[in-house]
């Protein structure tokens, strides 16, 4: 079996099969993400921020990856949802908002940092329920599609412990049966708050997912090995992909035990930097790390 | 002869497919006997969907129907499956609402039965969704109530728990509400109780006690009526709330809000406090005639 590493499923060249545009424009989420989670954890620290926090902080390749080359038209996640609320266009001030309690966010407080919701870019919230959102989203994509004449895309993420609970096990299965338009997508960054996956369980989500008829993949979070195969994905779907990550904090708040099992950010620069993408890279990252910073300044 | 309960929920049912671009869910529809008849004889293609059998799956599949704005109908065959299916209906769709401003209506049909089923299947099992916020219930037993608790549906944007009985499906008549003003008590029968009670009140009679009876259709909200507190009121030894689930899971609950309405004691009876089990003599049904004029006696003997 293939172990968990910062490579794993990862192809030497696969960054040159996109093109400087593509690149730049996922490494432009990642840091907006990146600093936007920053900035979050300063004002958690604070103790601006009253209510759980879960930060994506070290996992942001994934969202930035995937938002560049898959554009679903409904997205469904669960607590550790920012990155993808960022990467795909969401109001990064009502984002704030929420999290700083205010009615002015993008739920009006109601939802906070677990929950959050957006209709404008067709994200649907969570309830808390871990894993909920697999069986909600394959739901609604079969309400959309079904007798319409749409046949609309989704997107639905769940981290390596509630890919666990036996309804989004068994929603696969249904999903497969039904041929739902959805790209199922496993963050896996090993923990279950701080309980490991081997002591938890001995068999893979991507094995299991491909048992019911998914496509499947069990990969890294390289943002172009992500962006690779979910395009390919994106004409096979439904379709599975358990990619690992390097959380940086802790499950909720903002304390750390170390430094992560990989850096993910430095990584990427590097590969930024043997396509001869430094420059531009680091103006991106300086554009947005100085926009961020303003916009929570203004908070 | 009337439309019956289980014709007037299959026109309903056709008429949301054919009209309303709505949908019906639940698990083996299609099956001998279509759910009691209650299920139109269509195709998935015209909008029968045939559910997996992973319960909890399917109520959270439901739900984001129910979000994607198609108002599905959800069949659960038996009452006791609502402690797989309920979880992802009371806590998403119900709450979606005020969580997000963004509702999701579901018609829950919520089948009950009594007898010779075993410990979890059967009885009525409205408990479980009235303790959480956002979710109308209702008990209807006759072709009227059961159209006014769809048209309540479809005029709201809200979760809907219809806790149906089977033993209302083939009634064509409705009942009529009885109110004397020198009864003994009056008695608040749910869902199929009504059909006991009234045996009761025959056998009551016959020694010289006087009950009322004031049918009881929506459970949650509960509003009692002016009639249901004038009744009540003027029995001489209050009300008595029959349930067909245990006490503590709803009844009590009436209870509790109608005695703080009124001046007299509301008593409930509702399913013994044991596992039922199959065979006959292990069996925990509903409150029968018998059990009634037993516990109407027993209230009025301690006054």
């Amino acid at each position: 079996m293939r172990q968990r590493s910062s490579s794993l499923g990862q192809a030497y060249d696969v960054s040159e099969m996109f093109s400087k545009e593509q690149s730049l424009e996922m490494f432009e989420k990642l840091c907006r993400i990146r600093y936007f989670e920053l900035n979050v954890k300063e004002a958690y620290d604070q103790k601006k921020i009253k209510a759980p926090i879960y930060l994506s902080i070290g996992q942001e390749a994934v969202p930035a990856a995937l938002s560049t080359v898959y554009k679903p038209d409904s997205k469904f996640t669960q607590h550790r949802g920012h990155g993808y609320y960022i990467a795909y266009g969401g109001d990064l001030e009502a984002l704030a908002d929420e999290l700083l309690h205010k009615p002015t966010g993008c739920a009006k407080g109601m939802a906070g940092s677990a929950s959050i919701h957006s209709p404008k870019i067709g994200m649907i919230g969570h309830d808390g329920h871990m894993g909920s959102e697999v069986p909600i989203g394959v739901g609604y994509l079969f309400g959309r599609n079904f007798k319409t004449g749409l046949n609309e895309k989704g997107l639905i993420v769940v981290g390596d412990a509630a890919a666990e609970e036996d309804y989004v096990l068994a929603t696969y299965g249904y999903a497969s049966k039904k041929n739902i338009q959805c790209l199922f997508v496993c963050e896996d960054n090993n923990l279950s708050i701080l309980t490991k996956v081997e002591a938890r369980r001995n068999w893979k989500t991507s094995n299991v997912a491909r048992s019911f008829g998914l496509e499947s993949i069990d990969i890294t979070d390289d943002p172009w090995t992500i962006m690779y195969y979910a395009k390919e994905f994106d004409k096979k779907l439904p379709a599975f992909m358990n990619i690992h990550v390097a959380r940086a904090v802790w499950h909720a708040g903002t304390g750390n035990d170390g430094p992560p099992e990989w850096d993910r950010f430095s990584l990427i620069r590097e590969e930024l930097e043997r396509l001869e993408l430094k420059k531009e890279s680091d103006e991106i990252e300086a554009r947005e790390k100085n926009e961020i910073s303003e916009l929570w300044k203004r908070l | 002869m009337g439309e019956k309960v289980s014709d007037t929920i299959k026109r309903i049912s056709r008429e949301h497919l054919t009209k309303h671009n709505g949908l019906i869910l639940g698990q083996c529809l299609t099956a001998v006997g279509w759910v009691g008849g209650t299920v139109p004889e269509m195709k998935e293609e015209e909008g029968i969907v045939e559910l997996s059998m992973s319960d909890v799956l399917n109520g959270y599949f439901v739900t984001g129907i129910a979000r994607a704005g198609r108002r599905p109908i959800y069949v659960v065959r038996y009452q006791g499956f609502q402690w797989f299916n309920s979880i992802g209906l009371i806590n998403y769709a119900a709450k979606s609402k005020d969580l997000w401003e963004a509702p999701c209506p579901t018609f829950i049909r919520s089948i009950a039965m009594d007898g010779g089923i075993g410990p979890v299947a059967s009885g009525t099992h409205h408990g479980i969704y009235a303790r959480m916020p956002g979710i109308p219930i209702a008990a209807p037993m006759t072709p009227k109530e059961y159209e006014s608790v769809w048209d309540y549906f479809m005029s709201h944007d809200d979760v809907v728990l219809c806790s149906e009985h089977r033993r209302s499906f083939g009634i064509d008549y409705e009942f009529e509400d009885t109110i004397k003003n020198d009864a003994d008590i009056t008695l608040l029968p749910i869902s199929s109780t009504r059909l006991n009670a009234i045996e009761a009140v025959k056998n009551l009679e016959k020694e010289g006690i006087t009950c009322n009876i004031n049918n009881v259709l929506w459970l949650k909200p509960f509003n009692p009526s002016d009639k249901m507190i004038y009744s009540v009121n003027n029995s001489k030894y209050g009300g008595l709330f029959l349930d067909g689930e245990h006490e503590n899971g709803l009844a009590k609950c009436l209870a509790f809000d109608l005695m703080h309405k009124i001046e007299k004691k509301i008593h409930v009876l509702g399913l013994e406090e044991r596992t039922a089990g199959f065979s006959p003599h292990l069996d925990n049904l509903p409150p029968s005639a018998g059990k009634i004029e037993k516990k109407v006696k027993e209230i009025m003997s301690k006054g």
